[in-house]
């Protein structure tokens, strides 16, 4: 067994230094009768690979086909250094930060993230990770009411449909009420005739699930007027090399799904929940934060701090039950904002934006297909002439992953049925659109 | 020693261990490590909303990044580069096989909204695991979904309030958890609306039966403990508490961050459970990266499997399918949603790897191993150290600090001298029962030279706290790592969490 150091003899001379004569003799305490596992026993390194690329086989991969699915998880180019770097033992293979002595690689890379996130937010503190952007939301509108000390959550239509769900879960037992929109995809939802003093926060999404951006400003200022927290959820952080960030229109809480800047999809976990506050709501926040300090001689160094917020302190008095995060996959995120530098996230953000567009103008040609949203970023929802899901199915029978139909998430809206959401990124090309354009006529001939 | 630590270089670095700024702080060269072909054209479907400001990122090339993050990463402690036996968290070795695995095209570059025909291996991976984890465990059901420790705790409550609403029994309102538990478990209860009561120990490190038994009540939701629990002993009487649990009309979490001790030595059915959450990051050997991500697969009785969180895979004709919304004809009852997506598919990935590559006799061999090496560790540290209770433990070995008694040596200074020896410290002042903890999981990964040099370290620190007047030179370790003690107070009392321009800071201030 590759794994286990020890030999038997070994494992007779540690039994003998314990003084018992058998390793089962440890598990005494256990119930009596050895229970049976109908399980195989062990395998070379060679068989569990053969057995795993019999899994992988059996998927489509993206990286084979055109693709432009989206729907709040983004392929975009991974750097060859990018995973590199995270495949370091040092990086992989360490806790949590506790010991902040021997953890300072971490902790540096915690803070580096949080000063990225919180700059492409454009707000004041940025949290060291929540597991993903769905339960980011739900963390943003518990601790709304917490900050506000009202109980009344309305969800926009436009916000994913998962983040929905995950805080309505979440939430369930605070004794709070969340009020979900119906789904927006045009953006004509008049959240703002909403806006009350009964109201904790209202939760937003920009670009929305179907795509379209909308100005916040005027929808921050009568919350800030009524004492209501506007929360923005931001799913794809590529948009923010060209889009302005939620916190320059008044956002008080911004969370996310880091997963697009992180890596690849991997079928949606893990990703990266990111969280983003104003210093004000500081105490309240959720998950762990990492503070700059000195050490004995006087040197900066990075601890984890302001803990007495957290569970292992707190205990049920704690404002997150959160413990492990989803570190690695922030320090992945954090070092792809390094590669990419001001310029090159700019550039990949402007790519995206052509693509996009040059892809819904050539969609919007075929006969029977309409672009819905008048802005967007790199995803837009188009209507089609019949059910989403069927279209769907024919470009993968001719190996296009071509959309996301929408009843996948509201399959109780008939008036969503033809409804599908359609992604181009840096990724897709000349080819790709082509072959997408082909199809799409095809299949709706 | 002391005098070579003191040295002073013109640049800060100290031969291999090197002085690094944060990325705002290095030359800017306003350059990129990443190269894109120009957008095509410059039409702007953006509704007005273009950024007007800078991001404000510094720009640097592929080599100036390499190097930062690699500077970086040498100063951290791994499992990779030695011996973490820290209590509770199970820090095994992580084979790369299944880093390798996770990065197939065919596993890591697949979309959780494509096709459901496009993606059946991933589900018959997912539908594998799942196997294994209830196989192993004896129950029937279990929640793939949650993100981690305690998000499976938190899908283990929601099922059990979801029952007792399905049942009418919502008016049971509090959970109990004994004082040893971790500090997630009462944060759970309370988001599922429970309030939480302490129950106390027995003296043995065990929860104390009868005062349990005493407090159930028609008011009681359920009890969550940890088995081994957090003083690595296993709850002898997991048994007869779980059917007192039951007789009351209550359910029983199991606390599973200890799951490693015992995985192909006992079931869970056999000890009553209901409910358990199964780390694969500690447990099934994915690596802990920093701090996540993880992943918190929740086992599920009978009795609360209708109420498992969306979404699940069911078989039906066509192979399987994943079971999304509530509406669904197979899900009744589920409590919802909790998380986005499918889980932590590459955490499972890597978990499954790791099984097959064990299999059922490498799994009880690594059991058998981890308990035999916690043990060994106990009896070796039992000549100078003081052991908190007597007897075989688990999978780790906790000691308090009597052994310190009169030295002025703390625990949080005998174990921060550990790091200049080169060893990661056990796990500091938890649990909370014993005085001044030190808490020690040596996992089975770990060889009998390691171990043995671990103990002769450990004991000739103990030796030496003990010889009198080095309580000075204690409570000023570590001396020879990239930094010596931190101003945690400072932190937290004037928090600085992020990078500002400099006109901005000062505005700040």
């Amino acid at each position: 067994m590759r794994y286990l150091p020890l030999t038997e003899p070994d494992r007779g001379a540690m039994l003998s230094t314990i003084g018992v004569d058998s390793v089962d003799a440890l598990f005494a305490e256990l119930p009596k009768g050895e229970p049976t596992f109908d399980l195989p026993n062990t395998q070379s390194e060679i068989n569990v690979e053969r057995a795993m690329h019999a899994f992988a086989r059996e998927n489509l991969s993206c990286s084979d086909v055109p693709s432009f699915l989206g729907a709040g998880n983004y392929r975009h180019h991974t750097p060859a250094s990018l995973d590199h770097l995270i495949q370091r033992g040092e990086f992989l293979t360490a806790y949590t930060p506790y010991q902040p002595e021997i953890s300072q690689g971490t902790l540096q890379t915690i803070y580096e993230f949080q000063s990225q996130v919180a700059l492409m937010m454009d707000m004041e503190v940025a949290n060291a990770s929540m597991y993903d952007g769905a339960t980011a939301c739900a963390e943003a509108a518990a601790m709304a009411c917490r900050v506000t000390k009202r109980s009344h959550v309305l969800m926009s239509g436009a916000v994913h449909p998962h983040y929905r769900d995950v805080t309505q879960t979440q939430l369930k037992h605070l004794g709070l009420e969340i009020e979900c929109l119906a789904p927006d995809p045009i953006g004509v939802e008049d959240l703002i005739g909403r806006v009350g003093g009964d109201l904790a926060c209202v939760v937003v999404q920009n670009p929305g699930f179907f795509g379209h951006l909308t100005d916040l400003t005027a929808l921050a200022e009568a919350c800030h007027a009524e004492g209501v927290l506007l929360v923005a959820c931001v799913a794809e952080p590529v948009s923010l090399g060209l889009v302005t960030p939620p916190g320059a229109m008044g956002a008080d809480i911004v969370v996310g799904e880091g997963q697009s800047l992180a890596g690849p999809a991997s079928f949606g976990g893990p990703g990266v929940g990111l969280f983003a506050t104003q210093e004000k709501f500081l105490r309240q926040m959720p998950g762990r934060l990492c503070g700059e300090t000195v050490d004995a001689d006087g040197r900066r160094g990075f601890v984890l701090t302001l803990s007495t917020r957290e569970q292992h302190i707190r205990r049920e008095k704690a404002t997150s039950n959160i413990c492990t995060n989803s570190g690695l996959i922030a320090l992945a995120f954090t070092i792809h904002m390094t590669l990419l530098g001001e310029a090159g996230f700019a550039q990949l953000a402007e790519v995206n934006h052509a693509n996009a567009v040059t892809l819904a103008t050539r969609l919007n040609n075929i006969d029977g297909v309409t672009v819905v949203p008048q802005a967007f970023f790199n995803e837009f929802a188009v209507t089609l002439p019949r059910p989403a899901v069927e279209v769907v199915e024919d470009l993968a029978a001719n190996s296009i992953l071509g959309g996301v139909p929408v009843s996948r998430f509201y399959p109780q809206y008939e008036e969503l049925a033809n409804m599908m959401l359609v992604t181009a990124t840096e990724m897709t090309n000349e080819s790709d659109m082509e072959a997408l354009v082909t199809g799409l006529g095809e299949a709706l001939s | 020693m002391t005098e070579y630590s003191n040295i002073e270089t013109t640049s800060g670095n100290r031969g291999l261990s090197f002085e690094e700024p944060l990325i705002f702080e290095l030359d800017s060269q306003d350059s990129s490590a990443v190269d894109l072909d120009p957008p095509s054209h410059d039409m702007d479907r953006l509704g007005g909303l273009r950024r007007r400001l800078p991001v404000g990122l510094p720009g640097l090339s592929e080599p100036e990044v390499v190097r930062h993050y690699t500077r970086l990463s040498q100063k951290n402690y791994s499992i990779d580069s030695g011996f973490y036996p820290l209590g509770s968290c199970t820090m095994k070795h992580n084979p790369r096989l299944n880093e390798k695995m996770a990065r197939l095209p065919g596993l890591g570059d697949i979309h959780p909204f494509q096709p459901e025909s496009t993606v059946q291996g991933a589900y018959k991976l997912m539908d594998t695991l799942a196997t294994w984890l209830k196989e192993l465990t004896g129950l029937p059901a279990v929640a793939l979904s949650p993100a981690a420790g305690a998000h499976g705790e938190l899908c283990g409550i929601m099922a059990i309030r979801a029952a007792h609403q399905a049942a009418g029994n919502d008016d049971r309102k509090v959970v109990l958890v004994p004082e040893s538990a971790h500090g997630t478990n009462p944060a759970t209860a309370a988001i599922c609306g429970y309030s939480v009561e302490s129950i106390p120990g027995n003296g043995n490190g065990r929860v104390d039966v009868d005062a349990l038994t005493t407090r159930l009540g028609p008011d009681v939701a359920a009890v969550m403990i940890t088995n081994p629990n957090t003083c690595g002993l296993f709850e002898n009487e997991a048994k007869a508490i779980a059917d007192a649990v039951h007789a009351a009309g209550a359910y029983f979490y199991m606390d599973g961050a200890n799951f490693n001790a015992i995985v192909g030595r006992v079931t869970l059915s056999e000890l009553g459970v209901d409910a358990m959450h199964i780390n694969l990051h500690k447990t099934f050997s994915t690596p802990h990266g920093g701090g996540g991500p993880g992943a918190g697969p929740t086992v599920l009785s009978e009795a609360l499997a209708p109420f498992a969180p969306l979404p699940f895979l069911v078989h039906d004709a066509n192979g399987l399918r994943m079971v999304e919304h509530s509406g669904d004809k197979d899900a009744p009852q589920s409590f919802g949603r909790m998380k986005g997506y499918h889980g932590q598919f590459g955490v499972f990935v890597r978990a499954l790897a790791y099984m097959m590559s064990l299999g059922i006799d490498g799994l009880r061999q690594a059991s058998g191993d981890a308990v035999l090496n916690a043990n060994y560790l106990r009896v070796r540290l039992s000549e100078e150290l003081t052991p908190s209770y007597d007897g075989i433990c688990m999978h780790e070995a906790l000691f308090d600090d009597r052994f310190l008694k009169d030295t002025g040596v703390s625990t949080l200074d005998f174990a921060k001298s550990m790091i200049d020896e080169g060893f990661h410290p056990p796990t500091m002042y938890f649990p909370l029962v014993v005085h001044g903890a030190l808490l020690m999981e040596p996992t089975e990964t770990e060889s009998k030279a390691t171990l043995d040099q671990y103990c002769e370290t450990v004991l000739a620190l103990a030796r030496k706290a003990k010889s009198g007047g080095m309580a000075e030179e204690f409570a000023s370790s570590p001396q020879l790592t990239p930094r010596r003690r931190l101003d945690e107070t400072q932190a937290a009392r004037k928090p600085i969490l992020r990078w500002k321009p400099e006109p901005l800071k000062h505005a700040a201030e």
